[in-house]
């Protein structure tokens, strides 16, 4: 059952064409990692499926992606799209409010007016990012007083809060400390089973521990794609090898 | 050794001008606080003004009102403009080049001109005569830069990381400056009004000009009437009431510093929630 | 990023497992000579060359556990590593069991042979000549040659069953033959084994390079 469909995308940033004929099925339920080099396109081609890329002066598309089967490109509703779609960042950026006011950002701009449902929102969303017990006593109190990895924890309870179908997420443990880096990985493995996932990552550990599919990046371009454990065991292209392997950066 | 010793001159000229610096002003404050605090008398605050009692609660209600009332035409002016050319001028647009030479200009001109302009436009060529609404005018456009440019460096601090968290969420550009990037440039902008109020209290030449000398409380926005500081500087001039005049200087501390640490609490109380 | 540490360490396994090759190759040279010229003192020898390839095994897997730690290859590199510590096992049992030839040997040494050995030095150059291309292999990344390796298995198992024969005719002849023929079996058997221990590590070369792992039959 795919989740995104994309089909010759291409993405120009004014001249420079930054991904080229990209033509993949993700998944839904699964996780999926995109890997390669430093300005492959991975994190672009990520931006792309929430529409993040439309706030970039220069920015052009063409191709087609599809989420559930509509060209999210010729529907005007951005703000819905991002509903379904939801986007944890690199470094965690709690907005300067409290943990709870946060959380319920995202239903309370969706129009979630009841104080109750907040509440329950908010205590569902950040049960399931792992991150209740250590908040619970503090809702009130400022998000920036949470540690990093409580903060990105956060982010990702207050994009749960909206109750999307896919999560994108941008290398989101790469400004994180190894036992908050396991936490969150812990956590992907859980959500995966409601959510469809697309992580960008440069840790090739991580992508091993926790995609299903990964799919490797170089220069604009989609050079393999397949499942994790035959990508890591025995790519098909060479210069994918080349990379895992670290034989170039 | 040598190394010693330029240190120790160092700390010592350091520390020199240090105690200069805050010798002035406690000198200063002192100064006025003695030469004023016998002045103050309940006489001082009566309702009206006349030649035997220079009272100033006339010039202080107009001070206020003159606050708030510039505040009232330049803050949304400024702030509005200011949120247009961050969040929604695109870059290299012409017009966002233009606002900020304009303004950049402005907060150039001296405040004499900008009383000599206000006399001649809202004075007489409008023909609202020495007026409140002709002084608000006036300072609004006076501050407009000022209020302007901290507007903008405020919103501009503040990190794209949560526009970005905003709109990943699904919220619209509207929803996203009115709830997540105003509240965090909020200190800076009032810090920015702060500096305006500061303007607007030590305004001097422009009101004359433009609001007069009347120095009873202004029966409306027609009305002429005089701030603490044209008071101020109506009492030291005609000489008969240097006393006063000094009275007139404390109080006037006393309201900046009234409107300084109340701002400081407010920016602090919306920078945390 | 160039992996040039781990690429020398790489080097430094392939150094070791020629080394650990040849040392076993000697091995069974040893003995087979020792069991042909009926030199005691060449069995001893081939005991001692034994000791030197379980040492060699274990710092060869000393160095792939310390790889897989410090590294933590993927794709071509985990296989060669998981490749190499099969390998070496396999290598091992290899020299156990020419150790063994050599004991018989050492057993044997007293009285003249009931007959002229013939397949049995034969089977000893064929087995030599696998392990010898199966390392080879391994460090040539021959996938060619490590299939010829396990095809070539057929050969020392035609031998075996050419000494089984002619034994069986030996004892059939004379019963008294028997107690030099039983000795003699073990020896081919022996060498049987070792054959099926070549092939092995030819399996895990081409694992190595392809992926797939056939077969896995276990010798022992």
């Amino acid at each position: 059952m795919e989740k995104f469909r994309l089909r010759d995308v291409s993405l120009w940033y004014n001249d420079f064409k930054a991904l080229k004929d990209i033509t993949m099925d993700i998944v839904s339920g699964e996780v999926t990692a995109f890997i390669g080099p430093s300005g492959c396109g991975k994190s672009t081609l990520l931006k792309s499926f929430n529409r993040m890329n439309d706030l970039v002066e220069g920015c052009k598309i063409t191709g087609s992606i599809q989420l559930d089967g509509q060209d999210i490109y010729k529907d005007p509703n951005i703000n819905g799209l991002r509903k379904r779609v939801g986007m944890v960042f690199q470094k965690p950026n709690p907005f300067p409010m409290s943990i709870y006011d946060n959380v319920a950002f995202g239903p309370r701009t969706h129009g979630v007016k009841s104080r109750l449902v907040l509440d329950e929102l908010v205590e569902k969303a950040l049960r399931d990012a792992a991150v209740w017990e250590e908040t619970k006593d503090r809702l009130k109190k400022s998000a920036l007083s949470l540690s990093g990895g409580q903060q990105q924890r956060l982010c990702i309870a207050r994009a749960l809060a909206v109750e999307p179908q896919a999560l994108l997420m941008d290398e989101p443990t790469s400004a994180l400390d190894p036992i908050s880096t396991s936490k969150i990985e812990e956590l992907v493995t859980q959500l995966k089973e409601r959510y469809t996932i697309v992580i960008v990552t440069h840790n090739m550990q991580q992508a091993t521990r926790i995609s299903d599919k990964t799919a490797f990046f170089l220069l604009g371009e989609l050079v393999e794609y397949g499942k994790t454990e035959q990508v890591f065991s025995l790519p098909r292209d060479k210069r994918c090898e080349d990379y895992i392997t670290g034989r170039f950066g | 050794m040598r190394q010693k010793i330029t240190d120790t001159l160092l700390r010592v000229a350091t520390w020199l001008a240090a105690a200069l610096t805050f010798g002035a002003l406690f000198f200063l404050i002192a100064y006025i606080l003695t030469r004023g605090i016998p002045y103050i008398k309940p006489s001082l605050f009566a309702l009206h003004y006349n030649s035997q009692n220079v009272s100033l609660l006339p010039a202080l209600v107009t001070t206020v009102l003159m606050v708030l009332l510039s505040l009232a035409v330049a803050v949304p002016l400024g702030l509005f403009t200011a949120i247009y050319l961050v969040e929604y001028a695109k870059r290299g647009n012409p017009l966002v080049r233009m606002v900020r030479m304009t303004a950049e200009t402005l907060s150039g001109i001296p405040s004499i001109v900008y009383g000599l302009f206000g006399m001649l436009f809202f004075v007489t060529w409008l023909g609202w005569g020495f007026s409140i609404l002709a002084g608000t005018f006036t300072l609004a456009i006076m501050i407009l830069p000022l209020i302007l440019r901290t507007a903008e460096e405020s919103l501009k601090a503040v990190p794209d990381t949560y526009r970005e968290g905003a709109f990943g969420l699904g919220a619209g550009r509207l929803r996203t400056v009115f709830r997540i990037v105003l509240p965090a440039a909020a200190p800076g902008i009032l810090a920015g009004v702060i500096l305006a109020v500061g303007r607007i209290v030590g305004e001097t030449a422009a009101l004359t000009y433009t609001a007069g000398t009347v120095a009873q409380i202004p029966e409306s926005l027609m009305a002429s009437g005089r701030t603490l500081s044209v008071h101020m500087y109506a009492l030291s001039s005609e000489g008969l009431y240097t006393g006063q005049a000094y009275a007139t200087a404390v109080v006037l501390l006393v309201l900046v510093a009234g409107i300084n640490t109340l701002s400081a609490a407010l920016a602090k109380k919306i920078g945390k929630g | 990023m160039m992996r040039t540490r781990f690429d020398r360490q790489l080097e430094t396994l392939n150094t070791m497992l020629i080394e650990m090759g040849a040392q076993t190759e000697r091995a069974i040279a040893l003995s087979i000579q020792a069991l042909k010229e009926q030199n005691v003192k060449l069995a001893r020898q081939a005991i001692a060359c034994e000791r030197e390839v379980d040492q060699t095994e274990k710092e060869i897997e000393t160095l792939c556990l310390r790889l897989l730690l410090q590294q933590q290859p993927v794709a071509g590199d985990l296989r060669l590593i998981s490749a190499a510590l099969k390998m070496i096992t396999d290598m091992e049992r290899i020299g156990d069991q020419a150790a063994d030839i050599a004991e018989i040997s050492i057993h044997l040494s007293q009285e003249p042979y009931i007959k002229k050995l013939e397949h049995i030095p034969q089977m000893a150059q064929a087995t030599v000549k696998m392990v010898t291309e199966s390392i080879d292999a391994f460090v040539h990344r021959d996938l060619a040659l490590a299939r010829e390796v396990v095809d070539y298995d057929d050969v020392v198992d035609g031998l075996f069953d050419a000494v089984k024969n002619d034994l069986i005719a030996l004892i059939g002849a004379d019963s008294a033959n028997g107690i030099q023929a039983i000795d003699l079996i073990m020896v081919a058997k022996y060498l049987e084994r070792i054959g099926d221990h070549a092939v092995n590590i030819a399996q895990w070369v081409a694992f190595s390079i392809t992926g797939t792992h056939d077969g896995g039959e276990e010798a022992d």
